[in-house]
């Protein structure tokens, strides 16, 4: 059974100073469902999560949302004012003084321990998670990530895709995601929409991959060659970053 | 002790208990350049104020307020960056203030009383408006602070989370504003910003957290009051300025303490 869309995106455009930044994208963000926007620099991505978040509004085209519709938003960068002080803790009651709930994005997210840390102190990594928990402060019903895995190594980056997957299964949010490559994206999304501007192409990760506009996007050197390297470890890291023996089974690339 | 230096007193404790709370957010924002800007077009307010004989608090209030909204659209309409807008505004309406000033040679006006203040010369009515703007000041700084907080930690999440990030952002406009048209008669135009930038510099390295930065500011502004005045009695200085060298002093003293 289909619902309604939470996001709905008809013919949008967004035109600044006489610049196309995007033209007439089709978009769907359904419950519990993962949809990922790929395209390379300046393809409009950034513009596109604007849109979605109501930031700002397209020059053409319409973008209806399901009412009440909540949103969780992790931005690609987080500037934060350095004269404030300001623990990861209070960071995280500015989206809501929920106490419980604090406590479990903390610790979904591996942020437990960093909770009465500065602000200013945490790593890239450390960053990247505590912006996640915030986004779930709000109990959204769908969550925007925009370059969630940035500045975070490979196996913390599967890491990171696993656990939105996660999120996505226990609590039923619909997830918008940005990135700028596939590759690691693929397993954790539903559908793909890549963007040049216009739509280049979208559909299943398996048929984005090999479809031609793809291709000429990124490359099939690109695609061909750039295959994730596969490789296996006696061991992985949890996002505590402490080592977790694998039982031979769970092993990652 | 003297009644002046009395009314001094409660005027300048008046003061310090909104400029720490206020000064904070112009710290954490960025705004020590909007707050000049405001002060500056004080002097064309006061012009009009004697020009159209109206109250002349009333008339620096407004001038500011019509300042603000002239930064808000021309942010909107011009590339030119933010600190260039403010230059272009607090310069020219210093200009504009000084050359309508010029033009009323038959009100004498003491230039140097509202350039740099007359604390000592506070009247019980003064000390009446600055308590009672204070406090109207405080409520609605608390009315509005969680929204005003997760504003200035990061904008975007805080329009996401819900936030009328413009209407938050006037009514802090307007109640920077407010603080400077009542400050202007003890500090004077000139040093009104140092009062809402210097203790809050000053308790940044002693804070774990916000609102614990809000109350150090204003106990750090509030001692700079007091060693200020009664230094300004002792050696016979200038009162405005005596306070804020005193501010000044606390701020250097402050930042012989280690970054945690």
């Amino acid at each position: 059974m289909q619902t309604d869309p939470l996001l709905l995106g008809k013919g949008v455009g967004v035109t600044v100073r006489g610049r196309d930044l995007l033209r007439h994208v089709d978009f769907e963000v359904r419950r519990r469902r993962i949809l990922t926007v790929i395209g390379p620099n300046g393809a409009g991505k950034t513009t596109l999560v604007r849109l979605a978040l109501g930031l700002s509004t397209p020059t053409s085209g319409t973008i209806s949302r399901a009412p009440g519709l909540r949103i969780g938003y992790m931005p690609q960068k987080l500037s934060l004012p350095e004269s404030m002080p300001l623990t990861v803790n209070r960071f995280l009651t500015l989206a809501s003084t929920d106490q419980a709930s604090l406590q479990r994005n903390a610790a979904e997210t591996g942020i437990t321990k960093l909770l009465d840390r500065p602000m200013r102190d945490l790593s890239g990594g450390e960053t990247q998670r505590v912006l996640l928990a915030r986004a779930l402060m709000t109990k959204p019903d769908l969550l925007v990530l925009d370059e969630p895995v940035q500045g975070i190594d490979v196996n913390g980056q599967s890491e990171l895709y696993r656990l939105i997957v996660r999120l996505r299964d226990e609590r039923g949010c619909a997830v918008l995601m940005v990135s700028h490559d596939l590759h690691l994206v693929m397993a954790a999304t539903d559908e793909v929409l890549c963007i040049n501007q216009h739509v280049c192409c979208s559909g299943h990760p398996d048929t984005v991959s090999q479809h031609p506009a793809y291709l000429d996007l990124f490359g099939e050197i690109d695609a061909e060659t750039l295959a994730v390297y596969t490789h296996h470890h006696d061991h992985r890291h949890n996002l505590h970053g402490e080592v977790v023996r694998d039982d031979g089974d769970k092993r990652h690339g | 002790m003297d009644d002046f230096m009395l009314r001094a007193l409660a005027a300048g404790l008046g003061l310090s208990l909104i400029s720490g709370p206020l000064g904070v957010f112009v710290v954490w924002q960025r705004m020590a350049y909007f707050g000049d800007t405001l002060a500056h077009s004080a002097l064309l307010g006061i012009a009009l104020g004697l020009l159209f004989e109206l109250n002349l608090q009333l008339s620096v209030l407004l001038l500011a307020v019509f300042i603000a909204a002239a930064l808000l659209i021309l942010q909107r309409r011009s590339l030119l960056a933010s600190d260039t807008l403010l230059g272009i505004l607090a310069h020219g309406s210093l200009a504009m203030g000084l050359v309508a000033i010029s033009f009323q040679d038959e009100i004498r006006i003491d230039l140097l009383a509202y350039l740099f203040g007359d604390i000592l010369a506070v009247g019980n009515d003064d000390v009446f408006w600055i308590w009672g703007g204070a406090l109207l000041c405080l409520s609605i700084l608390a009315g509005i602070w969680r929204r005003l907080l997760n504003l200035s930690v990061n904008a975007e999440l805080a329009a996401v989370d819900g936030v009328q990030t413009t209407g938050i952002k006037l009514v802090f406009m307007l109640l920077v504003a407010l603080v400077i048209a009542v400050a202007m008669k003890i500090v004077g135009v000139l040093l009104i910003t140092a009062l809402l930038i210097i203790p809050a510099a000053s308790a940044q390295r002693f804070s774990r957290s916000p609102e614990q930065m809000a109350l150090i500011a204003t106990l750090v502004g509030a001692a700079a009051v007091l060693i200020g005045l009664f230094a300004s009695l002792l050696l016979d200085t200038p009162a405005g300025p005596s306070v804020v060298t005193a501010a000044t002093l606390l701020f250097l003293l402050s930042q012989l303490r280690r970054m945690h």
